[in-house]
């Protein structure tokens, strides 16, 4: 895929059960960029997320139609191996859950996953995806102790490392800051920042100046459609749609 | 409010109470034990073989017994249980006819009296299969015997194991197995573990369904071809055959404290395993 565009849906429905939530979705997510993803509850955003790394199959009786290109692949199709689909494109979700482990087993979790023993190199993972994740200083000499003792923030920060540490190319975010406070959320959205030079970032966000402070790209879903998608800057300041424009002013939702 | 406060004495005394007699009969039982019983332990009764019908020498061949059993019983019922729990959690999907059967089939296997797996061990594993009285036919009825203790209570830690951590791992590339052997089942280990304490504490316990499938021979078990007796069955033949009551109370009291040193042992991992990483 050219043009800078790192995954692309076209005509992407999903249904659960005979509940259709998504209609239709067409959307190109731009490499090195963050695209944010808005919306009122149900509108169908975390479904359409989750479709980007096929977690929406974990759910019996979803179906989906329509492609989803990941480069070049089309992940939907039978031959495609959901394994190193999930490690291409990594997911951090809403309440951040570490695993009853040490800071250090939770990091290297995934490495170890895919087949990485070597001790040295380990080390060199979790030291890299620490510092990536903003962690580093305050964790570097509490490798050992239970990850499940630090606080929501840098346990939400612990998570991204742990994804980082699979060496993923995309970044999706299920809502990462809802349970945090405002300095975490701040630390969260200055980290954002700073992983989009090396990674294609999806967040899904309730808070509107959260998707305006941190994404390039902003698209507004409705029941299940995508009403608009455009430059974060359009959207915000020139909305197209009538629909746009009465959610970003806080006219519903 | 003065009518109120004297009714809400009387409950909380009530209640009071029955956390008393419940102590008391506890504290009462094993006290009796130990009196009755301390006078005939010494370091000969622990390590002596019995020498005449168990009138002399001391229970040592017993205590083995009853550990040979317990062990192989767990190594048999342990796997099992785990993996069917495994199973119906994680691999069954919720409405399958052939995991409403497993689970029934552990429920009503659950509440089934000791005697009749002890008969049907005695038929199928002692006469059937020719295994004989023996530590082999003793340890697989026990081990049916326990399966579903040890299937529901891993079922249950399985079942309080947070969904997110399946998600996550799922979501790092892990392969289902991946996820249950790596982050499932280390987080349900304690449960697992209580199920596999409540489940020793019947085995050692077990008397009718020994007698009937491991026999009652005093001699030192060496292979699980042997047949064995274990300190339970030992208890039940020194009482009931009037052998000697002093000898019977020693050997309940070194089941109480066999017990306790397993609880004891096993409370200690426990502790370690939770209080480590939560």
């Amino acid at each position: 895929m050219t043009n800078g565009i790192k995954m692309r849906s076209i005509d992407l429905e999903v249904f659960y059960q005979d509940f259709q939530a998504l209609h239709g979705i067409n959307m190109d997510i731009k490499e090195n960029r963050v695209t944010a993803l808005i919306g009122p509850s149900g509108c169908g955003k975390s479904t359409y997320l989750r479709t980007l790394n096929r977690l929406n199959e974990l759910i019996e009786g979803t179906t989906i139609k329509g492609r989803v290109y990941l480069d070049d692949i089309s992940i939907y199709e039978k031959d495609v191996d959901v394994v190193e689909l999930r490690k291409r494109v990594g997911m951090v979700f809403q309440k951040p859950s570490v695993f009853p482990m040490t800071v250090y087993e939770n990091v290297a979790y995934g490495p170890r996953i895919h087949g990485i023993k070597n001790k040295g190199q380990l080390d060199e993972i979790v030291e890299k995806s620490l510092r990536a994740a903003n962690l580093w200083n305050e964790m570097g000499n509490r490798l050992n102790s239970p990850a499940a003792r630090m606080s929501g923030g840098q346990q939400q920060r612990l998570v991204i490392a742990r994804v980082l540490a699979v060496d993923p190319e995309v970044l999706l975010m299920d809502e990462p800051a809802s349970a945090l406070d405002p300095i975490s959320t701040s630390k969260l959205e200055e980290l954002i920042g700073e992983l989009k030079k090396n990674y294609t970032i999806v967040i899904v966000t309730h808070n509107m100046q959260q998707a305006a402070r941190v994404s390039d790209y902003t698209g507004f879903f409705l029941n299940g459609n995508l009403i608009e998608f455009n430059r974060t800057n359009e959207i915000f300041l020139n909305p197209v749609e009538k629909k746009t424009e009465d959610y970003i002013t806080g006219r519903f939702g | 409010m003065r009518v109120n406060n004297w009714k809400d004495k009387l409950i909380t005394a009530v209640f009071w109470l029955s956390g008393l007699v419940i102590v008391g009969i506890l504290a009462g039982i094993i006290g009796y034990v130990m009196v009755k019983g301390i006078s005939s332990i010494n370091l000969d009764f622990i390590l002596e073989p019995p020498s005449k019908a168990g009138r002399a020498g001391g229970i040592s061949t017993t205590i083995v017994s009853t550990l040979y059993l317990t062990v192989m019983s767990l190594l048999i019922a342990v796997p099992i249980g785990v993996g069917s729990s495994v199973y119906l959690e994680e691999y069954a999907h919720n409405k399958s006819k052939f995991a409403r059967l497993v689970n029934l089939t552990s429920e009503t296997l659950a509440g089934i009296p000791s005697i009749i797996y002890g008969l049907f061990g005695f038929v199928f594993f002692v006469i059937f299969l020719e295994m004989g009285w023996s530590i082999l036919s003793g340890s697989m009825t026990l081990a049916i015997m326990i399966l579903p203790t040890i299937t529901r209570t891993a079922q249950e830690a399985i079942l309080t194991v947070p969904h997110e951590y399946r998600e996550n791992s799922l979501a790092l590339g892990a392969s289902k197995w991946q996820t249950i052997r790596k982050v499932i089942l280390p987080s349900a280990l304690p449960g697992i573990v209580t199920g596999i304490i409540l489940s020793m504490g019947r085995a050692v316990g077990e008397t009718a369904a020994l007698i009937l499938t491991a026999g009652s021979s005093l001699g030192m078990p060496l292979s699980p071809a042997d047949p064995a007796r274990t300190m339970a069955v030992h208890l039940y033949v020194l009482a009931m055959e009037g052998i000697s009551m002093e000898r019977a109370f020693g050997t309940a009291f070194l089941i109480v404290i066999l017990i306790i040193i397993i609880n004891y042992l096993a409370n200690l991992s426990l502790k370690k395993l939770t209080h480590s990483m939560r």
